[in-house]
């Protein structure tokens, strides 16, 4: 179920403008990978490249491979929509279906591609995935509610039971804790700790600790300056990352003397 | 030590006020005033209540510039001036329903409601006056025509309406196609109704030979004057569907039409709905139109696509211009107030669906 990502040589583009430059980097299946780096080192930009939610901006391209357990996402004949459901995505800023029940927000993936699903395998899909994600007690007595009257910490969880309702292989997720309280946030990192079981977890995070909490391998991008492009400028086990990284920079970011 | 006395201590942080009885004090010698200027100049009572409110005004600002000083004098005047403007703007809404009102009420009979003109000539009216009986003949066939008017003129442009901002908001990117649509648009909000059903009669006179008048031909016209409406309105509330929520549902590996039509469209369609709902209370008072296109017609005509037909403006037109009695006018005078008043009561239900709509298609919040 869960999957190995490939990133080999990749330029990234918002028109002409290059935001992301030449990036190579394996993700390993089942584990939990960091991506950190200053604002605007292109950290969101080569999340969504890696289930072509980049495309979804107008003007927006990709140049380079990124191979799913080999198989290439930019190939031609590959359909970002079954990317899409096979790379799920949590965003920033939680954004359930205002017009939706948290019953329904769970079910989207499923009810808006007009799959058939009867009422029973809903109802246990439903319990699975907000039991997946750490919110089945809180919920589970208002259903048909609406989604938008949860906290907000409640509200990304239900993304995240969202984002696993449709049984992806790899999940992503960009800066998940940065608009939530303390609690709430450690609630989304026990999760990730739970995640990491089944799927392939790469969540970008502008928390030094967090990502040394949840994560195996951290990617540290950087850039030179304003207009430059993003890299990579290194990436290994966090632990190294973060206690004898290779490169000055990224000494100088994890220590916090920039950023 | 520090323990003070209420009644002594003096707040460093309060200033002088005027007492609320203050203005009452202000507005009792002005309208004393006001009625002695009036009756100068001829009394009534319109002008003595302009005379009570100017001087009410001058000598609040008076004494709230003497105690309060000019900050709040200022802020007085202006809010008065703010609440002339504002009874100023509702003089004529209110004098109109009025109006309407009471010339209409008498008319609006369930004899008015559910008969047609058909048999109903000079003649009749003549007898009615003569007698004094009940006014006979109503506005059935016009009430028909124009529901039926609307009706189509409503399924003819909201589908295209509503398809043309979809592409400009979720498929144009500002290329050629979007930016002529854009245009048009914009030139069509401004086109003069009478032209709009020149328009019509000309292509149907085109196709369908000189002189074709059907309740279709109008409906026709009237979606060129609904469909700017509806185009703008939808752009408006699909533009302010959060990008979020899109993304939300592309993320699930949902496909762009699916998106649109189930996550883009559900959460904007309260204002949709109801920006729909006043294109129809703009164009159903529409009147040249629909002379130039249905004709007009005294029976009532249940078939858009044959025959000339009734609507209330044009019923409204012809009580007025061509009375059915042309020496006792006052029985067509009646059925036209009558008519009226159902046209604005139509327009007031469909404000109130328009709110309805949009109260219970709003994307519910709270726990
Ligand atoms: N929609 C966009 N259109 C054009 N440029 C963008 C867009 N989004 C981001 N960028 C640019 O791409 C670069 C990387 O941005 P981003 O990926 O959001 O950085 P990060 O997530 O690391 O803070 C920035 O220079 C930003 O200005
Ligand atoms: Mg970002």
């Amino acid at each position: 179920m869960s999957k190995r990502i490939s990133v080999k040589d990749l330029n990234v583009f918002y028109g002409d403008f290059k935001a992301v430059e030449d990036v190579t980097l394996d993700i390993a299946p089942r584990s939990v990978t960091a991506f950190i780096g200053p604002s605007g080192c292109g950290k969101s930009t080569f999340l969504r490249t890696l289930n072509r939610m980049h495309e979804v901006i107008p003007g927006a391209r990709v140049e380079g491979d990124v191979l799913l357990d080999g198989d290439n996402l930019y190939g031609p004949g590959v359909d970002p929509v079954t990317v899409r459901s096979r790379i799920g995505m949590v965003f920033q800023r939680a954004n359930p279906f205002p017009t939706m029940s948290i019953r329904d927000n769970v079910l989207a993936g499923v009810k808006l591609n007009n799959k058939r699903i009867s009422s029973s395998d809903a109802d246990d899909l439903v319990e699975r995935s907000l039991r997946g994600a750490n919110l089945w007690k809180e919920v589970k007595d208002r259903l048909q509610k609406p989604g938008s009257g949860l906290s907000g910490g409640q509200q990304q969880r239900l993304c995240i039971a969202r984002a696993i309702a449709v049984e992806p292989e790899v999940i992503l997720m960009d800066e998940p804790c940065s608009a939530l309280d303390p609690i709430s946030t450690m609630a989304i990192e026990d999760l990730i700790a739970e995640l990491e079981k089944d799927y392939t977890v790469v969540i970008v995070t502008h928390n030094m600790q967090q990502a040394a909490r949840v994560s195996e391998r951290t990617a540290f991008f950087n850039i030179a300056g304003a207009g430059e492009p993003g890299r990579l400028i290194e990436y290994s086990d966090t632990t190294d990352i973060f206690n004898n990284p290779r490169e000055k920079s990224t000494e100088d970011y994890v220590s916090g003397r920039f950023g | 030590m520090l323990k003070v006395d209420a009644k002594q201590h003096q707040s460093q942080l309060t200033r002088n006020r005027l007492p609320r009885f203050a203005l009452l004090a202000v507005l009792f010698p002005a309208a004393i005033a006001a009625a002695a200027a009036a009756t100068l100049i001829g009394f009534n009572v319109v002008l003595w209540m302009v005379f009570t409110a100017v001087l009410f005004v001058i000598g609040a600002w008076l004494i709230t510039l003497l105690v309060e000083g000019s900050r709040h004098a200022g802020n007085r005047m202006i809010r008065y001036v703010v609440y002339g403007a504002f009874i100023l703007a509702l003089i004529p809404l209110v004098s109109v329903i009025w109006t309407v009102l009471e010339r209409g009420l008498p008319g609006l009979t369930s004899n008015f409601l559910w008969t047609s003109m058909s048999g109903v000539t000079g003649a009749v009216d003549n007898r009615t006056v003569a007698e004094g009986t009940p006014v006979l003949g109503g506005a059935y066939h016009a009430i028909v025509g124009t529901l039926q008017i609307s009706l189509v003129a409503t399924l003819i442009s909201v589908p295209i309406g509503l398809m043309s901002a979809i592409y400009l908001v979720e498929y144009g990117t500002g290329g050629p196609l979007s930016r002529a649509i854009t245009f048009f648009v914009d030139v069509m909000t401004g086109i003069p109704s009478i032209v709009a059903g020149l328009f019509a009669a000309a292509l149907f006179g085109m196709v369908f030979g000189p002189a074709t008048r059907t309740g279709f031909v109008a409906a026709v016209a009237l979606s060129v004057l609904m469909i700017p409406v509806v185009v703008r309105s939808t752009e408006e509330m699909l533009r302010i569907v959060p990008n979020e929520l899109r993304e939300a549902s592309y993320a699930l590996g949902v496909r762009k039409w699916r998106t649109i039509t189930k996550v883009v469209i559900p959460t904007a369609i309260s204002g949709i709905a109801s920006g729909v709902t006043l294109a129809i209370a703009r164009v159903v008072g529409e009147t040249a139109p629909i002379l130039v296109t249905a004709g007009f017609a005294t029976s009532i005509n249940w078939n858009v696509f044959s025959g000339w037909m009734a609507s209330l403006p044009t019923f409204i037109y012809y009580q007025i211009r061509t009375p059915t009695s042309p020496t006792n006018v006052e029985p067509s005078d009646q059925r036209a107030w009558a008519a009226a008043l159902i046209l604005i009561l139509f327009v007031m239900l469909l404000n109130l669906a328009a709110r309805l709509i949009a109260r219970f298609f709003a994307p519910r919040t709270g726990r």
